[in-house]
Protein backbone atom coordinates (compact mmCIF):
# COMPACT_ATOMS: atom_id res chain seq x y z
CA UNK A 1 0.00 0.00 0.00
CA UNK A 2 1.59 3.15 -1.09
CA UNK A 3 -0.44 5.50 1.51
CA UNK A 4 -1.97 4.68 4.41
CA UNK A 5 -5.56 3.47 4.51
CA UNK A 6 -8.48 6.21 5.54
CA UNK A 7 -11.76 6.12 6.57
CA UNK A 8 -14.48 6.93 3.85
CA UNK A 9 -16.15 10.13 3.44
CA UNK A 10 -18.87 9.82 1.20
CA UNK A 11 -21.40 6.73 0.24
CA UNK A 12 -23.72 6.09 -2.30
CA UNK A 13 -26.68 4.64 -1.31
CA UNK A 14 -28.88 2.87 -4.16
CA UNK A 15 -31.91 2.08 -2.20
CA UNK A 16 -33.65 0.56 -5.11
CA UNK A 17 -33.34 0.09 -8.72
CA UNK A 18 -37.07 0.73 -9.55
CA UNK A 19 -37.54 3.80 -11.45
CA UNK A 20 -40.60 5.34 -13.32
CA UNK A 21 -38.11 6.99 -15.86
CA UNK A 22 -36.59 4.40 -18.45
CA UNK A 23 -33.35 6.42 -19.28
CA UNK A 24 -30.87 4.82 -22.06
CA UNK A 25 -28.06 6.03 -19.90
CA UNK A 26 -28.94 5.02 -16.61
CA UNK A 27 -25.25 4.45 -14.10
CA UNK A 28 -27.29 0.96 -12.79
CA UNK A 29 -26.29 -2.22 -14.39
CA UNK A 30 -28.01 -3.95 -16.84
CA UNK A 31 -28.89 -6.36 -14.96
CA UNK A 32 -31.56 -4.92 -12.77
CA UNK A 33 -32.42 -6.15 -9.25
CA UNK A 34 -36.55 -6.91 -8.43
CA UNK A 35 -37.74 -5.17 -5.56
CA UNK A 36 -37.75 -8.48 -3.18
CA UNK A 37 -34.02 -8.29 -3.28
CA UNK A 38 -33.89 -4.52 -1.31
CA UNK A 39 -32.47 -4.65 1.71
CA UNK A 40 -35.26 -3.76 4.39
CA UNK A 41 -35.29 -0.34 6.76
CA UNK A 42 -33.42 -1.86 9.35
CA UNK A 43 -30.93 -3.32 7.69
CA UNK A 44 -30.37 0.03 5.82
CA UNK A 45 -30.19 1.74 9.26
CA UNK A 46 -27.72 -0.46 10.84
CA UNK A 47 -25.64 0.55 7.51
CA UNK A 48 -25.99 3.90 7.88
CA UNK A 49 -24.90 3.47 12.04
CA UNK A 50 -21.53 1.47 11.07
CA UNK A 51 -21.16 4.16 8.24
CA UNK A 52 -21.30 6.52 10.45
CA UNK A 53 -19.12 5.37 13.06
CA UNK A 54 -16.56 4.49 10.02
CA UNK A 55 -16.09 8.03 9.08
CA UNK A 56 -18.60 8.73 6.66
CA UNK A 57 -19.67 12.02 6.44
CA UNK A 58 -21.87 12.51 3.40
CA UNK A 59 -24.17 9.81 2.20
CA UNK A 60 -26.62 10.32 -1.26
CA UNK A 61 -29.44 8.38 -1.64
CA UNK A 62 -30.22 7.74 -4.90
CA UNK A 63 -31.62 4.45 -6.78
CA UNK A 64 -33.49 4.00 -9.28
CA UNK A 65 -35.78 6.49 -7.99
CA UNK A 66 -35.33 6.37 -3.77
CA UNK A 67 -38.42 8.22 -3.42
CA UNK A 68 -40.32 5.35 -4.37
CA UNK A 69 -38.86 3.45 -0.80
CA UNK A 70 -41.48 4.23 1.49
CA UNK A 71 -39.48 4.48 4.63
CA UNK A 72 -36.88 7.25 2.72
CA UNK A 73 -38.07 9.59 5.52
CA UNK A 74 -37.28 6.98 8.15
CA UNK A 75 -33.73 6.45 6.55
CA UNK A 76 -33.16 10.61 6.25
CA UNK A 77 -33.78 11.01 10.50
CA UNK A 78 -31.55 8.10 10.73
CA UNK A 79 -28.94 9.66 9.24
CA UNK A 80 -29.89 12.66 10.15
CA UNK A 81 -29.50 11.85 14.11
CA UNK A 82 -25.72 11.04 13.76
CA UNK A 83 -25.22 14.37 11.62
CA UNK A 84 -24.18 12.64 8.31
CA UNK A 85 -25.08 15.05 5.45
CA UNK A 86 -27.83 13.70 3.60
CA UNK A 87 -28.08 14.11 -0.35
CA UNK A 88 -31.18 13.15 -1.89
CA UNK A 89 -31.03 12.12 -5.72
CA UNK A 90 -34.67 12.36 -7.31
CA UNK A 91 -35.82 12.16 -10.88
CA UNK A 92 -38.98 14.10 -8.93
CA UNK A 93 -41.22 12.33 -11.13
CA UNK A 94 -44.23 11.12 -8.60
CA UNK A 95 -42.95 11.96 -5.56
CA UNK A 96 -46.47 12.21 -3.42
CA UNK A 97 -48.05 15.37 -1.94
CA UNK A 98 -46.65 16.29 1.07
CA UNK A 99 -43.39 13.88 0.91
CA UNK A 100 -40.54 16.75 -0.18
CA UNK A 101 -41.79 18.54 3.09
CA UNK A 102 -41.60 15.28 4.83
CA UNK A 103 -38.02 14.78 4.05
CA UNK A 104 -37.28 18.27 4.93
CA UNK A 105 -38.73 17.48 8.03
CA UNK A 106 -36.85 14.23 8.66
CA UNK A 107 -33.37 16.63 8.13
CA UNK A 108 -32.25 16.22 4.63
CA UNK A 109 -29.58 18.63 3.76
CA UNK A 110 -30.26 18.82 0.37
CA UNK A 111 -32.12 17.78 -2.97
CA UNK A 112 -30.41 17.26 -5.89
CA UNK A 113 -32.92 16.93 -9.06
CA UNK A 114 -31.86 15.71 -12.65
CA UNK A 115 -33.88 16.82 -15.84
CA UNK A 116 -33.59 14.94 -18.88
CA UNK A 117 -34.08 17.83 -20.85
CA UNK A 118 -34.68 21.55 -20.77
CA UNK A 119 -37.26 21.38 -22.91
CA UNK A 120 -40.53 18.90 -22.12
CA UNK A 121 -40.41 16.78 -24.92
CA UNK A 122 -36.57 15.96 -24.87
CA UNK A 123 -37.27 15.13 -21.03
CA UNK A 124 -40.50 12.82 -21.86
CA UNK A 125 -38.68 11.19 -24.70
CA UNK A 126 -35.15 10.79 -22.77
CA UNK A 127 -36.90 9.19 -19.55
CA UNK A 128 -39.54 7.70 -21.78
CA UNK A 129 -42.09 8.73 -19.63
CA UNK A 130 -44.99 11.40 -20.78
CA UNK A 131 -45.92 14.48 -18.29
CA UNK A 132 -42.28 13.67 -16.88
CA UNK A 133 -40.99 17.42 -16.91
CA UNK A 134 -43.99 19.50 -15.62
CA UNK A 135 -43.89 17.04 -12.35
CA UNK A 136 -39.98 17.82 -12.05
CA UNK A 137 -40.44 21.53 -12.04
CA UNK A 138 -43.15 20.92 -9.76
CA UNK A 139 -41.20 19.07 -7.55
CA UNK A 140 -38.33 21.86 -8.01
CA UNK A 141 -40.87 24.40 -6.61
CA UNK A 142 -41.90 22.24 -3.68
CA UNK A 143 -38.00 21.71 -2.60
CA UNK A 144 -37.92 25.30 -2.87
CA UNK A 145 -40.87 26.06 -0.70
CA UNK A 146 -39.38 23.64 1.60
CA UNK A 147 -36.49 25.78 2.18
CA UNK A 148 -34.05 23.08 0.51
CA UNK A 149 -30.73 23.95 -1.27
CA UNK A 150 -31.43 22.21 -4.89
CA UNK A 151 -28.52 20.97 -7.50
CA UNK A 152 -30.30 20.57 -11.30
CA UNK A 153 -28.45 17.73 -12.53
CA UNK A 154 -28.33 17.23 -16.42
CA UNK A 155 -27.05 14.43 -18.25
CA UNK A 156 -25.62 15.09 -21.33
CA UNK A 157 -25.15 13.38 -24.64
CA UNK A 158 -26.20 14.27 -28.47
CA UNK A 159 -29.56 14.30 -28.20
CA UNK A 160 -29.58 17.61 -25.53
CA UNK A 161 -26.05 18.76 -25.85
CA UNK A 162 -27.29 21.74 -28.16
CA UNK A 163 -29.99 22.40 -24.93
CA UNK A 164 -27.24 23.54 -22.51
CA UNK A 165 -27.79 27.08 -22.80
CA UNK A 166 -31.77 26.04 -21.82
CA UNK A 167 -30.37 24.09 -18.75
CA UNK A 168 -28.70 26.91 -17.49
CA UNK A 169 -31.85 28.97 -17.74
CA UNK A 170 -33.66 26.62 -16.17
CA UNK A 171 -31.66 25.90 -13.51
CA UNK A 172 -31.31 29.66 -12.43
CA UNK A 173 -34.85 30.03 -13.06
CA UNK A 174 -35.66 26.99 -10.30
CA UNK A 175 -33.02 28.69 -8.28
CA UNK A 176 -31.14 26.33 -7.71
CA UNK A 177 -27.53 27.00 -5.93
CA UNK A 178 -25.76 24.00 -8.22
CA UNK A 179 -26.04 22.77 -11.45
CA UNK A 180 -24.28 19.47 -13.15
CA UNK A 181 -23.71 19.65 -16.69
CA UNK A 182 -22.64 15.67 -16.49
CA UNK A 183 -21.51 14.10 -19.85
CA UNK A 184 -23.04 10.38 -19.61
CA UNK A 185 -20.09 8.18 -18.54
CA UNK A 186 -20.23 5.07 -20.74
CA UNK A 187 -20.89 2.32 -18.17
CA UNK A 188 -23.77 0.19 -18.09
CA UNK A 189 -26.68 1.25 -19.92
CA UNK A 190 -24.88 4.02 -21.69
CA UNK A 191 -22.80 1.54 -22.35
CA UNK A 192 -25.11 -0.75 -24.33
CA UNK A 193 -26.45 2.75 -26.01
CA UNK A 194 -23.38 4.13 -26.82
CA UNK A 195 -23.99 4.44 -30.68
CA UNK A 196 -26.81 6.65 -29.96
CA UNK A 197 -25.91 8.87 -27.45
CA UNK A 198 -22.44 9.64 -28.30
CA UNK A 199 -22.27 13.58 -29.38
CA UNK A 200 -19.97 14.81 -31.80
CA UNK A 201 -17.07 16.95 -31.15
CA UNK A 202 -17.70 20.26 -32.76
CA UNK A 203 -20.93 20.20 -30.40
CA UNK A 204 -18.62 19.22 -27.25
CA UNK A 205 -16.43 22.10 -28.26
CA UNK A 206 -19.34 24.33 -28.18
CA UNK A 207 -20.43 23.16 -24.68
CA UNK A 208 -17.36 23.59 -23.47
CA UNK A 209 -17.21 27.07 -23.98
CA UNK A 210 -20.65 28.17 -23.45
CA UNK A 211 -19.83 25.98 -19.99
CA UNK A 212 -16.51 28.70 -19.35
CA UNK A 213 -18.36 31.39 -19.84
CA UNK A 214 -21.20 30.29 -18.31
CA UNK A 215 -19.46 29.91 -14.73
CA UNK A 216 -17.55 33.21 -15.50
CA UNK A 217 -21.66 35.30 -15.74
CA UNK A 218 -22.63 33.43 -12.58
CA UNK A 219 -19.85 33.82 -10.24
CA UNK A 220 -21.20 34.34 -6.87
CA UNK A 221 -25.04 33.45 -8.34
CA UNK A 222 -24.91 29.53 -9.28
CA UNK A 223 -22.41 27.01 -9.46
CA UNK A 224 -22.07 24.92 -12.31
CA UNK A 225 -19.71 21.61 -12.20
CA UNK A 226 -18.73 20.44 -15.25
CA UNK A 227 -18.31 16.98 -15.99
CA UNK A 228 -16.09 16.73 -19.22
CA UNK A 229 -17.20 13.47 -21.66
CA UNK A 230 -14.30 10.44 -21.28
CA UNK A 231 -14.12 10.15 -24.27
CA UNK A 232 -12.84 13.39 -25.74
CA UNK A 233 -10.60 13.83 -22.84
CA UNK A 234 -6.44 14.22 -22.47
CA UNK A 235 -6.64 12.89 -19.15
CA UNK A 236 -8.72 10.32 -17.41
CA UNK A 237 -10.86 11.04 -14.58
CA UNK A 238 -9.97 10.04 -10.97
CA UNK A 239 -12.97 7.45 -10.85
CA UNK A 240 -14.07 7.58 -7.45
CA UNK A 241 -11.13 10.26 -6.39
CA UNK A 242 -9.13 7.11 -6.80
CA UNK A 243 -10.54 3.30 -6.03
CA UNK A 244 -11.86 2.83 -2.40
CA UNK A 245 -9.98 6.03 -1.50
CA UNK A 246 -12.65 7.94 0.25
CA UNK A 247 -15.51 6.50 -0.86
CA UNK A 248 -17.85 3.42 -2.35
CA UNK A 249 -21.74 2.35 -3.19
CA UNK A 250 -24.13 0.28 -1.65
CA UNK A 251 -26.80 -1.60 -4.09
CA UNK A 252 -29.96 -2.14 -3.30
CA UNK A 253 -29.27 -5.80 -1.51
CA UNK A 254 -26.63 -4.51 0.59
CA UNK A 255 -23.89 -5.65 -1.81
CA UNK A 256 -21.13 -2.64 -1.00
CA UNK A 257 -19.04 -2.06 -4.27
CA UNK A 258 -15.90 0.58 -4.62
CA UNK A 259 -18.46 1.84 -7.53
CA UNK A 260 -21.47 1.50 -9.49
CA UNK A 261 -20.01 -0.18 -12.12
CA UNK A 262 -17.39 -2.49 -10.14
CA UNK A 263 -19.25 -5.45 -11.14
CA UNK A 264 -18.49 -5.59 -14.46
CA UNK A 265 -15.25 -6.42 -13.68
CA UNK A 266 -15.58 -10.41 -13.66
CA UNK A 267 -11.96 -10.94 -11.63
CA UNK A 268 -13.90 -9.51 -8.65
CA UNK A 269 -16.24 -10.68 -5.83
CA UNK A 270 -17.84 -8.71 -3.81
CA UNK A 271 -19.79 -8.74 -0.31
CA UNK A 272 -22.66 -8.17 0.74
CA UNK A 273 -23.41 -5.97 4.19
CA UNK A 274 -25.05 -8.40 7.09
CA UNK A 275 -22.45 -11.06 5.93
CA UNK A 276 -19.34 -8.85 7.33
CA UNK A 277 -19.60 -5.41 8.58
CA UNK A 278 -18.65 -2.42 6.91
CA UNK A 279 -15.39 -1.76 8.32
CA UNK A 280 -14.36 -5.36 7.59
CA UNK A 281 -15.45 -5.15 4.00
CA UNK A 282 -13.58 -1.64 3.62
CA UNK A 283 -10.78 -2.47 5.52
CA UNK A 284 -10.51 -6.66 4.14
CA UNK A 285 -12.50 -7.23 1.09
CA UNK A 286 -10.19 -8.20 -1.71
CA UNK A 287 -12.18 -6.26 -4.35
CA UNK A 288 -11.81 -3.12 -2.62
CA UNK A 289 -8.04 -3.78 -1.87
CA UNK A 290 -7.70 -5.06 -5.41
CA UNK A 291 -6.84 -1.41 -7.40
CA UNK A 292 -6.46 0.54 -3.65
CA UNK A 293 -3.12 3.23 -4.45
CA UNK A 294 -0.91 2.63 -6.67
CA UNK A 295 0.74 -0.98 -6.24
CA UNK A 296 -1.55 -2.93 -8.80
CA UNK A 297 -0.40 -0.13 -11.36
CA UNK A 298 1.14 -1.39 -14.99
CA UNK A 299 2.56 0.86 -17.26
CA UNK A 300 2.12 3.77 -18.42
CA UNK A 301 0.27 4.81 -15.31
CA UNK A 302 3.22 3.22 -12.88
CA UNK A 303 5.73 5.04 -13.86
CA UNK A 304 3.41 8.56 -14.24
CA UNK A 305 3.61 11.66 -12.21
CA UNK A 306 -0.05 11.78 -12.83
CA UNK A 307 -0.93 8.70 -10.86
CA UNK A 308 -1.94 9.88 -7.89
CA UNK A 309 -4.10 12.84 -9.50
CA UNK A 310 -6.18 10.76 -11.73
CA UNK A 311 -5.57 6.90 -10.03
CA UNK A 312 -5.11 5.29 -13.04
CA UNK A 313 -8.83 6.52 -14.23
CA UNK A 314 -11.90 4.46 -14.14
CA UNK A 315 -11.55 0.49 -13.50
CA UNK A 316 -14.10 -0.27 -15.40
CA UNK A 317 -13.75 1.88 -18.28
CA UNK A 318 -10.21 -0.02 -18.64
CA UNK A 319 -12.40 -3.46 -18.17
CA UNK A 320 -14.84 -2.87 -20.82
CA UNK A 321 -12.92 -1.25 -23.32
CA UNK A 322 -9.00 -2.74 -22.62
CA UNK A 323 -10.56 -5.97 -22.05
CA UNK A 324 -7.91 -5.62 -18.36
CA UNK A 325 -9.14 -3.83 -15.09
CA UNK A 326 -5.31 -2.95 -14.40
CA UNK A 327 -5.01 -1.49 -17.81
CA UNK A 328 -4.75 2.59 -18.29
CA UNK A 329 -7.82 4.11 -18.65
CA UNK A 330 -8.14 4.52 -22.59
CA UNK A 331 -9.48 7.57 -21.89
CA UNK A 332 -5.82 8.69 -21.01
CA UNK A 333 -3.53 10.24 -23.91
CA UNK A 334 -0.79 7.64 -22.31
CA UNK A 335 -2.53 4.36 -22.78
CA UNK A 336 -1.26 2.36 -25.76
CA UNK A 337 -4.85 2.14 -26.85
CA UNK A 338 -6.40 5.83 -26.57
CA UNK A 339 -7.10 5.63 -30.34
CA UNK A 340 -9.55 3.70 -29.99
CA UNK A 341 -12.16 6.51 -28.35
CA UNK A 342 -11.87 8.64 -31.55
CA UNK A 343 -12.67 5.12 -33.55
CA UNK A 344 -15.89 5.00 -30.98
CA UNK A 345 -16.59 8.69 -31.68
CA UNK A 346 -15.92 7.86 -35.25
CA UNK A 347 -18.03 5.13 -35.67
CA UNK A 348 -21.01 6.25 -33.40
CA UNK A 349 -21.06 9.40 -35.81
CA UNK A 350 -20.96 8.00 -38.96
CA UNK A 351 -24.63 8.18 -40.76
CA UNK A 352 -27.03 5.42 -39.85
CA UNK A 353 -30.40 4.59 -37.78
CA UNK A 354 -28.03 4.40 -34.78
CA UNK A 355 -27.88 7.74 -33.91
CA UNK A 356 -31.25 8.48 -33.23
CA UNK A 357 -33.42 8.28 -30.42
CA UNK A 358 -35.49 5.63 -31.65
CA UNK A 359 -32.42 2.93 -31.29
CA UNK A 360 -32.41 3.36 -27.59
CA UNK A 361 -32.58 0.49 -25.72
CA UNK A 362 -34.50 1.21 -22.96
CA UNK A 363 -34.08 0.76 -18.96
CA UNK A 364 -36.03 -1.86 -17.53
CA UNK A 365 -35.72 -5.00 -16.07
CA UNK A 366 -35.23 -7.67 -18.51
CA UNK A 367 -34.73 -5.34 -21.96
CA UNK A 368 -30.95 -6.52 -22.01
CA UNK A 369 -30.51 -9.31 -19.27
CA UNK A 370 -33.10 -11.28 -17.05
CA UNK A 371 -33.52 -9.92 -13.53
CA UNK A 372 -31.67 -11.44 -10.66
CA UNK B 1 -40.56 31.84 -11.05
CA UNK B 2 -37.63 32.75 -8.73
CA UNK B 3 -36.04 36.11 -8.71
CA UNK B 4 -32.57 35.39 -10.01
CA UNK B 5 -29.75 36.18 -7.24
CA UNK B 6 -27.06 38.74 -7.71
CA UNK B 7 -23.69 38.47 -6.71
CA UNK B 8 -22.53 39.60 -3.48
CA UNK B 9 -19.77 41.80 -3.03
CA UNK B 10 -17.98 41.84 0.71
CA UNK B 11 -17.88 45.08 2.17
CA UNK B 12 -16.84 46.11 6.04
CA UNK B 13 -21.16 46.47 6.39
CA UNK B 14 -21.56 43.18 5.03
CA UNK B 15 -23.14 40.35 7.84
CA UNK B 16 -21.53 36.85 6.73
CA UNK B 17 -23.37 33.73 7.79
CA UNK B 18 -23.55 29.87 6.66
CA UNK B 19 -26.11 29.10 4.16
CA UNK B 20 -28.37 26.27 5.53
CA UNK B 21 -27.18 23.91 3.24
CA UNK B 22 -23.30 24.22 4.55
CA UNK B 23 -22.40 23.10 8.43
CA UNK B 24 -19.01 23.33 10.38
CA UNK B 25 -18.81 20.23 12.04
CA UNK B 26 -16.49 18.12 14.78
CA UNK B 27 -15.65 14.67 13.19
CA UNK B 28 -14.77 12.68 15.54
CA UNK B 29 -13.10 10.08 13.58
CA UNK B 30 -10.29 12.37 12.22
CA UNK B 31 -10.19 14.57 14.90
CA UNK B 32 -10.78 17.69 13.02
CA UNK B 33 -13.84 20.28 12.24
CA UNK B 34 -15.27 19.94 8.76
CA UNK B 35 -17.67 21.57 6.10
CA UNK B 36 -19.72 19.87 4.89
CA UNK B 37 -21.63 21.21 1.53
CA UNK B 38 -23.23 19.65 -1.43
CA UNK B 39 -20.82 17.17 -2.59
CA UNK B 40 -17.89 18.36 -1.14
CA UNK B 41 -16.34 18.44 2.40
CA UNK B 42 -13.79 20.95 3.32
CA UNK B 43 -10.81 20.57 6.08
CA UNK B 44 -10.41 24.16 6.44
CA UNK B 45 -7.17 25.22 8.75
CA UNK B 46 -7.09 27.12 12.03
CA UNK B 47 -8.06 30.65 10.65
CA UNK B 48 -10.32 29.76 8.35
CA UNK B 49 -12.17 28.10 10.49
CA UNK B 50 -12.00 31.28 13.42
CA UNK B 51 -13.70 33.40 10.60
CA UNK B 52 -16.07 31.21 9.17
CA UNK B 53 -17.12 30.39 13.39
CA UNK B 54 -17.55 34.33 13.41
CA UNK B 55 -20.08 34.12 10.29
CA UNK B 56 -23.47 34.18 12.50
CA UNK B 57 -25.40 36.65 10.50
CA UNK B 58 -25.18 40.02 12.89
CA UNK B 59 -21.27 40.35 13.23
CA UNK B 60 -20.23 42.51 10.26
CA UNK B 61 -17.17 42.28 8.50
CA UNK B 62 -15.18 45.22 10.31
CA UNK B 63 -16.10 43.70 13.83
CA UNK B 64 -14.64 40.29 12.76
CA UNK B 65 -11.68 41.77 11.30
CA UNK B 66 -11.33 43.16 15.01
CA UNK B 67 -12.25 40.77 16.55
CA UNK B 68 -9.32 38.47 14.96
CA UNK B 69 -7.20 41.30 14.82
CA UNK B 70 -7.28 40.88 18.46
CA UNK B 71 -7.22 37.27 19.20
CA UNK B 72 -3.93 36.89 16.84
CA UNK B 73 -2.00 39.85 18.40
CA UNK B 74 -2.24 41.60 14.45
CA UNK B 75 -2.68 45.14 13.32
CA UNK B 76 -6.75 45.56 11.38
CA UNK B 77 -5.18 46.89 8.30
CA UNK B 78 -2.59 43.69 8.44
CA UNK B 79 -5.39 40.60 8.27
CA UNK B 80 -8.19 43.37 6.79
CA UNK B 81 -7.48 42.06 3.09
CA UNK B 82 -7.06 38.37 3.96
CA UNK B 83 -10.23 38.03 5.71
CA UNK B 84 -12.25 40.22 3.06
CA UNK B 85 -10.41 38.44 0.14
CA UNK B 86 -11.75 34.72 2.14
CA UNK B 87 -15.21 35.49 2.43
CA UNK B 88 -15.38 36.79 -1.19
CA UNK B 89 -14.06 33.51 -2.04
CA UNK B 90 -16.27 31.64 0.13
CA UNK B 91 -19.20 33.98 -1.33
CA UNK B 92 -18.33 33.13 -4.68
CA UNK B 93 -19.05 29.67 -4.09
CA UNK B 94 -21.87 30.05 -2.81
CA UNK B 95 -20.60 28.47 0.57
CA UNK B 96 -21.43 31.85 2.67
CA UNK B 97 -23.90 34.11 2.43
CA UNK B 98 -23.92 37.68 2.85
Amino acid sequence: MSEPLLPPIGMLAELTHRCPLQCPYCSNPTELLKANREMDTQSWLDLFEQAADLGVLQVHLSGGEPTLRRDLEQLIAGLSARSVYTNLITAGVGVAEGRVEAFAEAGLDHLQLSFQGARPATTEMIGNHRGSHEKKLETARRARAAGLPLTINAPIHRHNIEEVPEFIELALSLGAERLEIANVQYSGWALTNRDALMPDRAAVDRQAEIVEAARERLTGIMNIDFVTPDYFAIYPKPCMGGWARDAFMVAPDGMVLPCHAAQTIPSLSFERFGERSLAEIWTDSPAFNAFRGTDWMQEPCRGCERREIDWGGCRCQAMAIAGDPAATDPACVKSPIHARMANFIAAANSTGSERTAESFIYRRIGAVTEPA
Amino acid sequence: MIEVRQRAIVSRQSTPSLPKHVRIQFDPVRQAFAVLSPEKVFWPNEISLDILRRCDGRSDVGHIIADLAAEYGAEEDEIASDVTAFLQEWADKLLVKL
